[in-house]
C-alpha cells in the first residue's frame, strides 16, 4: 500500500473501500490487540502442529529448530493454542508495557 | 414514439424498468410488495426482458442479492415497502457505503403495529439516514420519469449511490392514471450503459466489503458524505437532460403559486395534488397563498428551500410520519434546521397529517392552511400540530 491507514485522508479512500491491492491482512498488525503473549518450553513439545490448526490468526509456524511458534506481529494473544497443546508447552503470561 | 395510456402506476414503474434494460431484479413476492415486481418477474417469464429474475427468500436476502448485482457491474432493481423495507434495512446502509448504485422504488406503507398496508412515510423516514439518494415523487408520470432518472444518477461514475424513488404506496401505487410512456430509442439516448469502474472480476480481482480500523473509519464515512453532496449536480443535470429529450421538469423543492406569496403549505407526496387544488381555491376565496413540494430527500436541497421559502411570513409543513416522543414530523424538524440560522425566516408550523391511509381531502387542506396561519400568529403550546385525530 502507498500510504498507511494513519497517513490516508478521506480522499485516498478508494470508491466504497474496494480494496485494489492484495496484502491488507498481511500488512495489518493484528499483534496490537494483544493483553497475553504465547510463551514455550519446547521439552515439551512433540511438534505436532496441533496449535498451528487451532490458530485463529493463522499466526503459528515452524521455528528453524522446528519447534511450533506464533509469530507475535499477528498473535491476538487469544490461548486457543495454550487450550489445545496436550503436552501443555505453552502458558499464556501478560503482556507488560 | 412515446405514448400516452391509462395504466396502474406500478406497472408503468415496471414497464420504466424494462426500457432501462436492467441486468438483475431481485424481490420478494408477498404483501406488502406491489404490482412493480409483479408485472416485472411477468416480462422475464414472457421472454419480454432479458434479465436474470431472482425471487428470493426475505427482503434482507433482496438487498443483499442487489449488493452482490451491482458489485459485478450489472444494472440492478428492486422494489419494496414499509415491513420490507424495515427487514431489508441493515442491508440498506450496505449499498450505500459500498457505493453500488442499486436502484428501488419504495411503495409508502405504514409499518407496523397496528397492522396496515396503507400510505404513509414511517418507513421512508426510516431509512432516511442510509445514505442513499431519495426522491420523492407525486404522481405516477414522476414515478416513471424518476425511475429512468435513478438509473442515470445512480450509475454515473461521478456518483456511483444507490438511488430510492419513492411513491405513495395506493394512493400511487394501484391507481390508474395517464402515463405518458418514453420512447425506447429516447430512454437509450438518455441512459449511458452502467460502467461500474471496479467491478468484481476474476481477471483484475477486488475485495469488497471489507473491514476498517478506527485509524481510517471517520475518513470513509466523510468520503461517503461528501460524495453524497456531490451528487446533487449531477441529478440537476440529469433532470435538466431529461426536460431536454422528454420534455418533463424536475426540480429539488417544486414551486407552485408560491412566488410573493406570505403562505406557504409544504408537501411531500401524492396528497400534494390534493393540496394544490385547496390552494387553488382559497387564493379564488382572497388568501394569498402558495405551495412548495420536497421533491429531492437526499441530499436535502437546502438552498433551494431556503430560496423558496424566504419571502414567506408563514410556512406549514405537512408530514405522515410522527418521530415519537421527538419534534413531530421529520420533515418540519429538518425544515426547520435548515431555516433556524436564517436572518430572515417563515413561522414554521408543523401538521402530522394522513397516517395508515387516512384520506386528507382538499377541505382538510383548506382547514389546515387557515389554522395554520392562526397558530403561527397566535403560536401554540404544541410542538406540532395533528390533524384529525378524534377526541
Ligand atoms: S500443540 Fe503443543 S506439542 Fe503440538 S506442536 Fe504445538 S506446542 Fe508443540
Ligand atoms: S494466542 Fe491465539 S493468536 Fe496467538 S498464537 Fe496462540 S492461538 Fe494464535
Amino acid at each position: 500500500m502507498a500510504k498507511s491507514e494513519n497517513e490516508m485522508t478521506w480522499k485516498d479512500v478508494e470508491i466504497g473501500c474496494i480494496v485494489t491491492e492484495p496484502g491488507g491482512a498481511k500488512a495489518y498488525e493484528s499483534g496490537t490487540w494483544r493483553s497475553q503473549r504465547p510463551t514455550y518450553n519446547f521439552n515439551k513439545c512433540i511438534k505436532c502442529g496441533l496449535c498451528s490448526l487451532y490458530c485463529p490468526e493463522g499466526c503459528i509456524d515452524k521455528n528453524k529448530d522446528g519447534y511450533f511458534e506464533a509469530d507475535l506481529f499477528y498473535c491476538k494473544g487469544c490461548g486457543v493454542c495454550a487450550r489445545e497443546c496436550w503436552t501443555k508447552v505453552i502458558t499464556m503470561v501478560e503482556e507488560v508495557e | 414514439m412515446a405514448t400516452r395510456i391509462g395504466v396502474e402506476v406500478s406497472i408503468a414503474v415496471a414497464d420504466a424498468v424494462k426500457l432501462c434494460n436492467p441486468d438483475v431484479i431481485a424481490a420478494y413476492p408477498i404483501t406488502p410488495q406491489t404490482h412493480i415486481v409483479e408485472h416485472l418477474a411477468e416480462l422475464v417469464a414472457n421472454g419480454e426482458l432479458d434479465a436474470e429474475y431472482i425471487p428470493v427468500e426475505s427482503e434482507h436476502s433482496a438487498m443483499s442479492a442487489c449488493l452482490g448485482s451491482a458489485a459485478t457491474g450489472a444494472r440492478t432493481f428492486t422494489a419494496t415497502a414499509s415491513q420490507g423495507l424495515a427487514l431489508m434495512n441493515e442491508v440498506v446502509y450496505v449499498a450505500s457505503a459500498m457505493r453500488l448504485p442499486v436502484i428501488m422504488a419504495v411503495a409508502n406503507r405504514s409499518l407496523s403495529a397496528p397492522l396496515s398496508i396503507w400510505c404513509d412515510h414511517s418507513d421512508m423516514m426510516s431509512v432516511r439516514d442510509t445514505g442513499w439518494i431519495q426522491i420523492i415523487t407525486e404522481n405516477g408520470q414522476q414515478a416513471v420519469d424518476n425511475t429512468i432518472i435513478s438509473f442515470r444518477v445512480g450509475e454515473d461514475p461521478q456518483v456511483l449511490l444507490p438511488v430510492m424513488v419513492h411513491l405513495d404506496g395506493f394512493n400511487l401505487t394501484h391507481v390508474v392514471e395517464p402515463i405518458m410512456i418514453p420512447d425506447q430509442a429516447e430512454v437509450d439516448k438518455y441512459l449511458p450503459k452502467n460502467r461500474f469502474p471496479l467491478p468484481l472480476n476474476p481477471d483484475k480481482p477486488v475485495a469488497m466489503g471489507g473491514f476498517a480500523a478506527p485509524a481510517i473509519f471517520m475518513e470513509t464515512k466523510w468520503a461517503q458524505e461528501v460524495n453524497i453532496q456531490n451528487s446533487k449536480k449531477v441529478i440537476l443535470q440529469a433532470w435538466d437532460e431529461f426536460n431536454k429529450i422528454f420534455g418533463r421538469k424536475y426540480e429539488p423543492i417544486e414551486k407552485y403559486q408560491s412566488d410573493g406569496a406570505k403562505t406557504l403549505i409544504l408537501t411531500v407526496g401524492s396528497s400534494g395534488e390534493t393540496a394544490s387544488v385547496a390552494v387553488d381555491e382559497l387564493k379564488k376565496e382572497g388568501m394569498d397563498v402558495g405551495q412548495v413540494r420536497i421533491r429531492l430527500w437526499r441530499p436535502f436541497p437546502f438552498e433551494e428551500l431556503r430560496e423558496a421559502v424566504k419571502g414567506a411570513d408563514v410556512l406549514i409543513v405537512m408530514d405522515r410520519a410522527i418521530s415519537f416522543g421527538g419534534p413531530g414530523g421529520p420533515i418540519a424538524s429538518e425544515v426547520k434546521a435548515a431555516l433556524y440560522n436564517q436572518a430572515k425566516k417563515p413561522n414554521v408550523v408543523n401538521y402530522v397529517i394522513s397516517l395508515g391511509g387516512r384520506d386528507t381531502t382538499v377541505s382538510d387542506f383548506k382547514n389546515i392552511i387557515k389554522q395554520g396561519v392562526g397558530i403561527a400568529e397566535k403560536g401554540s403550546k404544541n410542538e406540532y400540530e395533528i390533524y384529525g385525530v378524534r377526541g
